[in-house]
């Protein structure tokens, strides 16, 4: 296989790991204020990620770090082209990120309310908005000859791509309620769960519509079995969340987010970044790509980390299996 | 303005904003795992306190580092996307290994750490804050490597067909002798930080909480720190000492800048003070330590150090018609605070000390407000000296290969670059209050009490029990 086409792949995994790992992390932000209903049930919410949440952020670093190393016409065009729709995640993953970290420092109700918005805020912006960027990826932007983006913001905003951002902002609701039904014990539990199925039907409904129209815009064979798989994960998922089977629930939202995003890398593959201009100004993983030493080096580096990482990482998720609940949270 | 000026206005700032918070998640990382670690050798409970104590003041930091931190990843292809395109195949390389390598580390098992003292065997838990401390200078590692390429470009050519920078030995970008010097400079910098704060805090505690029962433990802490400082200080003096040989080899214009020397000198006189005329083009007054600039730059006390206006000449002649000189009041300034505010932190580290020798208690006001004074000073250094190195290197933003101003985003538009950095501004802001007030309000609240802590079981009965630590 071509260094350039294991590239692609590996930018895909990075994405499909952040939007999985913290696709959960942003549903359990969103769901503070609805299924947390006074502090300790809100505590409860944030502890289930609590140990977590930064190293899924890291996926997002490193995805934005591989772009930048191995196909640096790519991040160069998406970053700046993309601007104002990258500034608010930006914005919104500072306030949320110092939010979990500070919003018990202090006891006051009004404090905790300041943070609790920016959890919600900085937790709904990144979920609909990455689902904007990806939609626009897939369907291409306006590329001058140079890979130079000359659409404005207004650009970004067609039918299409807000379909995406309606679609990821579903899924990762759906797939923090799982999260939460699956992490905690009681009430919580219980709300979660019925949330859950209720929160899975409108994913599912948006999720086969924003893949109908993603495969209708560009296709290939492999696209359309991911986008199959996608659906059928999410029902399955849906199905066991009916009967309370959390963990197969949470496996099928994980899958069911984890296909859909393969589904649209697929679909897009080989080009990186359509343009719906000039066909000169196209970005493919060819044209975009750093060349093939600096990809072999990178190729080396990541045989023999990511499997490091990914043992850390699981391990976290071990030592931090048991659920929690109010029963659980100090006094302070 | 224009988007340029914005743009580098931008970098400048949410840059050394992000390294305030920096050097204290360097240094204090390492010291708190050393206090940790003291714990587990002696079983006394003072340096389990001072572990939970100085912990709590580095997680408040901690995330306000991280969050910056994604801003600086992003902010390259936002704003200097053709900067990107540039040098993306060598500058990429090192940025991603440092997430997939370092940041990883360091983000999984603070998370542990944190969580970590009632899910974790006592001797995992302690390793995961030494993981987490070895990914946070490793990831200074592969940064600065990165930006020493910008300083002191290496093992790269120009491909003629696309212009841009290939990457050709990938080894000699990690061993630039910029990256190997820039790095232990830049971790006793970070120590001189944390070392610092560790002291202030606890003398605060030792002259106004007198009579506490953890007396013992602050006096402790304010020794330790004040060593830390003090070896600190010693470290930044000699690795800065080969740091400005290796400077006046690779980018001599930037001492000559460092200096305000505008004609070349055999033997150069260290300027202790100068001050310029208004735009900078020549000096009007100084006083001056002989010999000592040929010294530092070259080795040898009757060396060559070239001048500004040579250089200037001789970089016209090389690069083209231009100005090749950065704006000098800004880099003798910021290279002179750099070095005196760095070593005022160490004078105080000694008087501390000395107050407190044979066991004596001090009670000095004075002493108190110096010992308070004590982390802002090396903050302040860490700063000029970012300034400087990264001023200093002006008009280029890769040495000798392409101009700061070739680098910007030519598709944002002034509005955008506004927008994002006025919404930066406000931001970093208003959290550098609320950090700041959380920092004095946890620093004053003192030791925890650590009795009630309870050994790791597994027991089913555990469930209904509260989380050792819990957000």
């Amino acid at each position: 296989m071509e260094l350039t086409t294991i590239w692609f792949l590996l930018v895909a995994v990075l994405f499909t790991g952040y939007f999985i790992l913290e696709g959960f992390d942003f549903g359990v932000g969103m769901l503070l204020p609805v299924l947390g209903r006074d502090d300790r049930e809100r505590r409860v919410l944030i502890n289930t990620i609590g140990p977590v949440w930064d190293g899924n952020e890291v996926w997002l670093i490193t995805a934005g770090g591989a772009m930048f190393a191995a196909f640096p016409e790519w991040y160069a065009t998406l970053f700046s082209g993309f601007y104002l729709p990258l500034l608010l995640i930006l914005l919104a993953l500072i306030a949320r990120g110092v939010a979990f970290e500070y919003r018990h420092k202090r006891p006051e109700a009004s404090w905790k309310r300041r943070w609790d918005a920016a959890i919600v805020v900085g937790s709904l912006l990144p979920a609909i908005l990455w689902g904007v960027a990806f939609a626009n990826i897939l369907r291409g932007v306006p590329l001058d000859a140079d890979h130079e983006y000359v659409g404005g913001l207004l650009n970004l905003l067609n039918p299409y791509a807000l379909l995406g951002g309606a679609t990821t902002l579903a899924l990762f609701l759906t797939h923090g309620a799982v999260f939460i039904a699956l992490k905690t014990t009681g009430d919580i539990r219980e709300r979660a769960g019925a949330l859950a199925v209720r929160l899975g039907v409108g994913a599912a409904v948006l999720a086969v519509g924003f893949l109908t129209w993603t495969l209708s815009i560009r296709s290939s064979a492999a696209a359309v079995v991911l986008a199959v798989g996608a659906a059928l994960a999410l029902l399955g998922g849906l199905a066991a969340a009916r009967v309370r089977r959390e963990g197969w629930a949470f496996a099928g939202t994980a899958v069911a987010i984890g296909l859909a995003v393969a589904t649209l890398f697929a679909a897009l593959f080989p080009n990186v970044l359509p343009s719906t201009l000039d066909a000169a100004g196209t970005l493919t993983a060819t044209n975009a790509a750093s060349t093939p030493y600096t990809l072999k080096i990178m190729t080396w580096v990541a045989v023999i980390f990511t499997p490091v990482v990914l043992a850390y990482q699981g391990w976290t998720y071990w030592v931090f299996r048991k659920r929690i609940g109010v029963a659980n949270i100090p006094q302070h | 303005m224009d988007a340029l000026d914005v743009a580098r206005w931008q970098f400048g700032v949410t840059t050394v904003y992000h390294f305030l918070f920096v050097p204290l998640t360097i240094g204090l990382s390492v010291l708190v795992a050393i206090l940790q670690t003291m714990w587990h050798r002696t079983g006394n409970e003072r340096y389990l306190k001072l572990t939970k104590f100085y912990g709590k003041l580095f997680l408040i930091n901690f995330a306000m580092g991280v969050v910056t931190g994604i801003v600086q990843e992003f902010q390259f292809g936002m704003n200097w996307s053709d900067y990107s395109r540039f040098v993306g195949d060598v500058f990429g390389a090192p940025l991603a290994i440092e997430a997939l390598v370092a940041f990883f580390l360091e983000s999984t098992f603070i998370g542990l750490w944190i969580f970590g003292w009632d899910r974790l065997p006592k001797r995992a838990h302690l390793a995961s804050i030494w993981a987490a401390a070895i990914g946070t200078n490793l990831s200074a590692y592969f940064i600065l490597a990165a930006n020493s390429f910008m300083q002191n470009p290496v093992g790269y050519r120009i491909n003629a067909d696309t212009g841009r920078a290939e990457l050709t030995d990938f080894p000699a970008v990690l061993t630039n002798k910029v990256a190997l010097i820039t790095f232990p400079h830049t971790l006793a910098g970070s120590f001189l930080v944390a070392g610092s704060l560790v002291t202030a805090v606890g003398l605060w505690h030792v002259i106004r909480n007198r009579g506490s029962a953890d007396t013992g433990a602050y006096r402790f802490a304010t020794k330790f720190g004040s060593w830390v400082v003090l070896v600190a200080s010693a470290a930044v003096l000699f690795t800065g000492d080969i740091q400005g040989k290796i400077m006046t080899d690779v980018q001599p214009m930037k001492m000559a800048a460092a200096e305000g020397l505008y004609t070349t000198e055999s033997p150069a006189s260290f300027s202790v003070l100068t001050v310029g005329s208004l735009d900078g083009s020549r000096e009007v007054f100084a006083i001056k330590i002989p010999y000592l600039l040929s010294y530092l730059g070259t080795g040898d006390p009757n060396g060559t150090v070239h001048g500004i206006n040579d250089l200037q000449a001789q970089y016209a002649t090389q690069y083209g018609a231009g100005s090749y000189t950065p704006i000098i009041p800004v880099t003798y300034w910021s290279f002179h605070f750099m070095i005196a505010f760095g070593m005022a932190a160490g004078a105080i580290a000694l008087l501390v000390l000395w107050s407190q020798r044979k066991g004596r208690t001090p009670s000095s006001k004075w002493l108190l407000r110096a010992g308070l004074a004590m982390p802002v000073l090396p903050l302040l250094a860490n700063s000029f000296g970012w300034i400087f190195t990264e001023m200093g290197r002006q008009p280029w933003i890769v040495f000798g290969e392409m101009l700061t101003r070739n680098g910007v985003s030519r598709s944002v538009s002034l509005a955008e670059v506004l927008t994002s950095f006025a919404a930066f501004t406000l931001i970093y802001a208003t959290l550098a209050v609320i950090e700041v007030k959380l920092l004095l309000r946890y620093a004053k609240a003192g030791v925890p009490d650590v009795s009630e802590e309870h050994p790791i079981d597994d027991t089913p009965d555990d469930a209904e029990r509260p989380l050792a630590f819990a957000y």
